[in-house]
């Protein structure tokens, strides 16, 4: 199924990422799956996140999908050309994964193989113009392809509380004029930028998925202001967070700081996007506290 | 060694269409081929339509010092004109686009490289010559050097305080573009056709007639 299927029936749609191991075996990812993200609608599999080698995207889509899970492929342009990208994009197609998202990937510099060559033959933008290529029966290079092509649910991503936000939207006009069908966001801490942003997104007219990360420390919080683009949680959040050690050490306080993003946000958004960077086990109380 | 090509008619006549012009030639270093017969042949047309406001022709633009002085004798015909057409290497249309910040700067020509050696190493901006121009829909700021993975359709997501997510010293290319364009009222130009990038190398793979820029 694809995920546009439901925002088209004005479904709020929730999904969740995980990110393969390094190494071979993925069983007690799906185990992880299996148990805690019943509640999801989709689960995204992240494509050798910040550009740390690990155990392939589609690969772990397809055993997802064998468990009963509705995978979303995530595929940057880091480590493939455009021959690679349409070979895996196809190869997803026979194995029944419709949705994907598109994504132009972190620099190799970012990862743990930073001698490695940076691709970046395509990028987002024409990604998702090739992937619309391919739909219409015609690869990149003008070849028709051999019968039936393949139809997938385009997903991209957009950075609402970046301070380049005019640039991002104008990036994500890119995107929907490329073929983009639906958006996720970076993970957000200060809603009324959000809120704000999607004003003016919603020209656009494509749904779109709030991103959230639970915090899971202080540190964690500090880190991401000072590192990670798009992100900056503010100070009384991390104040609410030093407050009560235990509660915050045990996931609570995260929780309900999330439940309250996504509740605010909610009016404003077409369905939230849970990256839980190895706290699966606490999204069931998530959507509960959040009242999804 | 690298050689310019004027980019093709269909290229270069809709972003002049109706406006006042002032023409830059680069004959520069030696090691460039410049094709000198049909720019004059352009520049002729140009001027019977009544749009040139100047013509300079000249060298080593790539030289901001040069620059400025060749430039100063035009002053009044360079404010006289809506767009500055600049026929050089990529370094050249850089380096005049950052000098008349506030005029929009097209580039007449693609660079590409040819083996061999290059003349003049310029100092404060970088052209890989990739072939295809990227300079007019990028507020003459070049996105294959000044990006660190040479985007050619915005910026990713990676911008952290208007820094690139690979070196905290440099300033993100697409802010800077996306910044020169909104300071030009030529955010418009955002909105061109998904570009993807021809790695090809030799004539027969070149195609020039896909080429929008
Ligand atoms: S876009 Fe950059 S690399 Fe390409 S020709 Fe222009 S200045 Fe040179
Ligand atoms: S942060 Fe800016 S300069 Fe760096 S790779 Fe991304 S778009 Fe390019």
């Amino acid at each position: 199924m694809k995920i546009t299927e439901l925002f088209d029936r004005g479904e709020f749609v929730v999904s969740a990422e995980v990110g393969p191991p390094k190494g071979c075996h993925i069983e007690p990812l799906l185990e992880e799956a299996k148990k805690y993200l019943s509640g999801v609608t989709a689960v995204n599999v992240t494509d050798s996140q910040s550009s740390v080698m690990r155990f392939g995207s589609l690969a772990t889509c397809k055993a997802l999908k064998d468990e009963g899970l509705l995978p979303i492929f995530q595929i940057t342009c880091r480590d493939r050309n455009r021959i690679a990208l349409q070979s895996d994009i196809l190869s997803a197609a026979y194995f029944g994964i419709e949705n994907l998202l598109l994504l132009t990937g972190d620099h190799t510099k970012m990862g743990d193989h930073p001698q490695a060559k940076p691709v970046f033959d395509l990028d987002s933008v024409s990604l998702i113009h090739t992937v619309k290529q391919l739909e219409s029966g015609v690869d990149l290079g003008g070849n028709e392809l051999v019968g039936e092509p393949p139809k997938f649910a385009k997903g991209a991503v957009v950075s609402p509380c970046s301070d380049s936000v005019d640039a991002q939207l104008a990036k994500m006009e890119r995107k929907v004029a490329a073929g983009a069908d639906y958006f996720q966001t970076q993970a957000v801490y200060e809603p009324e930028k959000f809120i704000k942003f999607m004003e003016k997104a919603k020209q656009f007219g494509k749904p779109v998925q709030l991103g959230v990360v639970i915090p899971k420390n202080v540190g964690m919080c500090r880190y991401m202001n000072s590192n990670v683009a798009g992100i900056h949680v503010p100070e009384e959040m991390i104040e609410e967070l030093k407050k009560d050690k235990e509660a915050t050490k045990a996931g609570i306080t995260g929780v309900e700081i999330v439940a309250r993003i996504i509740k605010e946000c909610r009016p404003y958004c077409q369905g939230v996007h849970i990256m839980a960077l190895g706290w699966e086990s606490k999204i069931p109380g998530l959507l509960e506290k959040a009242g999804i | 060694m690298l050689i310019t090509e004027l980019k093709s008619r269909e290229t270069t006549a809709p972003l002049l269409a109706g406006k006042k012009v002032f023409i830059i030639n680069c004959h520069g270093c030696r090691e460039v081929h410049f094709p000198e017969k049909e720019a004059a042949g352009y520049d002729a047309e140009l001027s019977a339509a009544g749009q040139v406001t100047g013509i300079l022709t000249t060298d080593y633009i790539c030289n901001p010092e040069n620059l400025k002085l060749r430039l100063e004798k035009y002053k009044s015909q360079i404010e006289a004109a809506d767009v500055v057409l600049v026929r050089s290497c990529g370094v050249g249309v850089q380096t005049v686009s950052e000098y008349l910040e506030d005029k929009i700067v097209y580039a007449g020509c693609d660079t590409y490289p040819l083996p061999g050696h290059q003349g003049v190493t310029p100092q404060e901006y970088k052209c890989d010559q990739c072939g295809e121009c990227y300079l007019n829909i990028t507020g003459g700021i070049c996105p294959i050097t000044a990006c660190s993975k040479s985007l050619v359709n915005g910026q990713c997501g990676g911008a952290k305080n208007g820094k690139c997510e690979v070196d905290s010293e440099m300033e993100c290319g697409w802010e800077r573009i996306y910044r020169r364009l909104a300071m030009l009222g030529r955010l418009d130009v955002l909105k061109c056709p998904v570009q993807i990038r021809n790695f090809a190398t030799d004539d027969e793979t070149r195609q020039p007639e896909e080429s929008n820029l």
